[in-house]
């Protein structure tokens, strides 16, 4: 027992103080894509066939995709010029698929809050329901750091629940494999009236690395109406926060910075 | 009588023509021999031959001369199976006979794997299976009791079915099954690499990206002749050890938390997200997404921010050390662990089992110690074991592998070989095979590109470690409580998207 005490002296307090004060995120994070289509030379197309996912078109204006784009390096590194690369915004959660696709010089529209009927009853106690249909384990695993002491989602008056009969909405992962498509749609009938849908990481938003596959259906919003788009392949833990709390209308739009979240 | 094999190298590019035609008769005999003489089947599996026919391909691997034999023989619709003599082949013919419809005669539990319908050309208009729907074992009688659990679980983790055969709360029989996570990635593999490729890698099992797309690299490495600088294989291995110490502390904390000690629980979920934290240093994904990358890795570290690792390093295996000390001295916990799920050695051997689970009943078995490639190749780790073959046993063998992993990434971090992290990449060799091994956290990863004559990949053959380990958990379950179940999964922590690819 006097071991156990000292033990929890020594591992101390340990949760981040956000959405307070902004989060320190590696120097290497690959955030919000900045594009810059003046260092584009005409015709050049590198970073769109660099692409694996296709998220990315060049032809009529630099254009990307977050719900297909998987952040990682290959488009960056196959421009010659620069004209891409990842920056630390890691607020990218959006109400819309379509707010997702991103143009040069067009500010992301984050997520807004609830509609009235579903704040009031949703606003201060949300219990969610996480199916994964199709994922990798990495969007599983970066949702359920949100448990840990260091997210401790429950202060924010979220939980996760093991019964969709508890539940007031789904979290879904993966990119729904015709094999879990059954079980999602069981699941989602379960939850009671009003539910919300959250597609968290790049396969549930487009399939992901596994788009077009036959064995997939390409995303949550093909199955069931989707309330969030939280982009990512996985989603930071934090930007998954964030989506959260603008969902039940604890982080505006106009939301304040107060340090630049360097490492 | 068994043929005499050849013997070849992990890493080892092999000429098709190299690779003995045998006959279904010699091609079981060499299998069930080099089984019987302590060799582990690393891997069997099917791919589209001439006329229709379907081509079988073994691994072979024997630890004891760090040595593989490739044997192949063609088949057209069945071949007595190897699993009534060998049970290591139990969940590969499976696999095969609904891949590609081949029937291995006397199977004795010949079920779907991963509820899909068949690759074998012309028959791609059989329907695909039902997920979930087989004909499942079934006891009857006074006080027996079937319990289903899945495919969508209680807590946030992916989905299987898990069938229990109880009497009262003792479980007499579980049957697990898969595939509820099967997004076709070996299929899609087929013709590349592509630029999809070492994406599909890091993603088939999100929480083995480095170990498995370190197995791909190495593989197509070997195959365009591409040779990768010292300064990146030490890279690799720092991020793969880094991607043990990750789970393993986090599988730990688990372990404690389904035991219903929360503190250490608590602790542990905390610093594994340190040890993430570490791999996003480095590459700026917790997961090490875009890290490794074919002809080396794609990040490099500078003198500072080595010196921050190894600072933070030094931080989070202070921390662990002091959190998972709590669980050693806990009563309440020790015997929870102690006693549950055991497996013998005998039984490990028989399955096949790999990973910390085959260390913690006592066998010897880790690649990075048998079939080293990239830096374990200069710098050995040496294997972490225990002889119990419980709950305790794979919590201990964490424990130690935590504590080995901190000093291999101690002494890498110190003497960084200076040079470039990435070659370019040799196209790869056309009819070639090639086998890699990397010991991920669960276990032995084992990747089998096949070239065509054009250098594509005729087929490209993955085994995640749970798929040798998911039989082991369900033979623990046997005699145990129906509530050891939570502690018994959590103790081989298996992947259900790198066994349903």
């Amino acid at each position: 027992m006097p071991s156990l005490l000292l033990t929890r002296l020594r591992q101390g307090k340990r949760t981040v103080p956000f959405p307070e004060i902004e989060p320190v995120l590696p120097e290497r994070f690959r955030g919000l894509p900045i594009l810059d289509q003046t260092r584009c030379p005409s015709g050049c197309t590198s970073c769109a066939d660099a692409c694996p996912t296709d998220a990315i078109t060049s032809a009529g204006g630099l254009q990307i995709d977050l719900g297909r784009c998987l952040f990682c390096p290959e488009c960056a590194n196959a421009c010659p010029e620069g004209a891409i690369s990842f920056g630390q915004q890691y607020r990218l959660a959006t109400s819309n698929r379509n707010d997702l696709v991103l143009a040069e010089g067009e500010t992301l529209r984050l997520a807004s809050r609830l509609a009235e009927q579903s704040h009031r009853i949703l606003g201060r106690s949300l219990k969610l329901r996480q199916v994964s249909a199709g994922g990798c384990n990495g969007c599983e695993a970066d949702v359920n750091v949100l448990n840990t002491v260091v997210f401790d989602l429950g202060r924010f008056g979220i939980q996760f629940v093991a019964s969709p009969r508890h539940a007031d909405g789904l979290l879904i992962t993966g990119a729904i494999t015709q094999n879990m498509r059954l079980a999602l749609e069981k699941t989602y009938s379960a939850i009671p009236e009003p539910k919300i849908v959250i597609a968290v990481g790049a396969c549930a938003i487009s399939g992901g690395p596994f788009r077009d596959h036959p064995e997939v259906l390409n995303g949550a919003n093909n199955v069931l109406p989707v309330d969030l788009f939280v982009p990512g392949c996985p989603p930071h833990p934090i930007t998954i926060l964030d989506g959260l709390l603008r969902l039940l209308g604890r982080i505006e739009n106009c939301s304040r910075s107060r340090n630049s979240g360097q490492d | 009588m068994a043929p005499a094999l050849s013997l070849f190298h992990s890493g080892q590019p092999i000429p098709l023509r190299n690779v003995p035609d045998l006959s279904i008769v010699e091609f079981r005999a060499a299998i069930l021999s080099a089984v019987r003489s302590g060799s582990s089947l690393a891997a069997l599996f099917g791919m589209p031959a001439q006329n229709q026919h379907v081509q079988l391909i073994a691994v072979v691997a024997d630890s004891a001369t760090n040595s593989i034999s490739i044997l192949r023989t063609v088949v057209e619709k069945s071949y007595p199976c190897l699993t009534l003599e060998c049970p290591q082949a139990h969940w590969f013919e499976r696999e095969i006979a609904e891949q590609w419809l081949v029937h291995p005669q006397g199977h004795p539990w010949l079920k779907p794997i991963r509820f899909h319908a068949p690759y074998r050309p012309g028959d791609r208009l059989s329907p695909a299976p039902k997920a979930g729907v087989t004909d499942f074992f079934a006891m009857a009688g006074e006080e027996v009791h079937e319990v289903a659990v899945g495919p969508v679980h209680a807590g946030i983790i992916e989905p299987g079915h898990f069938r229990f055969q109880c009497h009262g709360e003792e479980v007499f029989h579980l049957e697990i099954s898969l595939g509820y996570q099967h997004r076709g990635v070996e299929q899609a593999l087929v013709a590349g690499p592509g630029k999809r490729t070492i994406h599909l890698m890091e993603t088939l099992c999100g929480d083995t990206s480095i170990g498995h797309s370190t197995a791909y690299c190495e593989a197509i490495e070997a195959l365009g002749g591409t040779a990768v600088s010292a300064r990146a294989q030490v890279l690799r291995g720092v991020a793969l050890e880094l991607e043990r110490l990750a789970n393993h502390t986090g599988d730990l904390g688990a372990l404690a938390g389904d035991a219903g000690y929360l503190p250490a629980a608590a602790y542990c979920g905390r610093i594994r997200g340190d040890f993430l934290n570490l791999t996003a240093a480095l590459c700026g994904s917790r997961f090490g997404r875009g890290l490794i990358r074919p002809g080396g890795v794609g990040f490099d570290l500078d003198s500072q921010l080595v010196v921050k690792l190894q600072e933070r390093l030094e931080a989070a295996l202070k921390d662990v050390e002091d959190a998972v000390a709590l669980l050693w001295d806990a009563s309440s916990v020790q015997a929870r662990f102690e006693h549950t799920g055991t497996l013998t050695r005998e039984t490990c051997e028989t399955l096949g089992l790999v990973g910390p689970a085959a260390r913690a009943c006592g066998v010897e078995r880790d690649v990075r110690q048998d079939f080293p490639s990239g830096i374990f190749r200069f710098a050995q780790i040496p294997i972490s074991k225990w002889h119990s073959g419980d709950v305790f046993a794979r919590a201990w063998v964490r424990w130690l592998e935590i504590q080995r992993s901190g000093a291999f990434l101690r002494e890498q971090l110190a003497s960084m070989p200076e040079g470039s992290i990435l070659s370019s990449a040799g196209p790869p060799l056309p009819d070639h095979l090639v086998v890699s091994f990397v010991e991920g956290w669960r276990g032995e990863i084992c990747h089998v590109a096949i070239t065509d004559a054009h250098g594509r990949f005729a087929r490209y053959k993955i085994i995640d470690p749970s798929f040798h380990n998911w039989m082991g958990l369900a033979i623990a379950m046997r005699n145990q409580q129906i509530s050891d179940f939570p502690l018994c999964n959590k103790s081989f922590n298996l992947s259900y998207c790198g066994h349903d690819l």
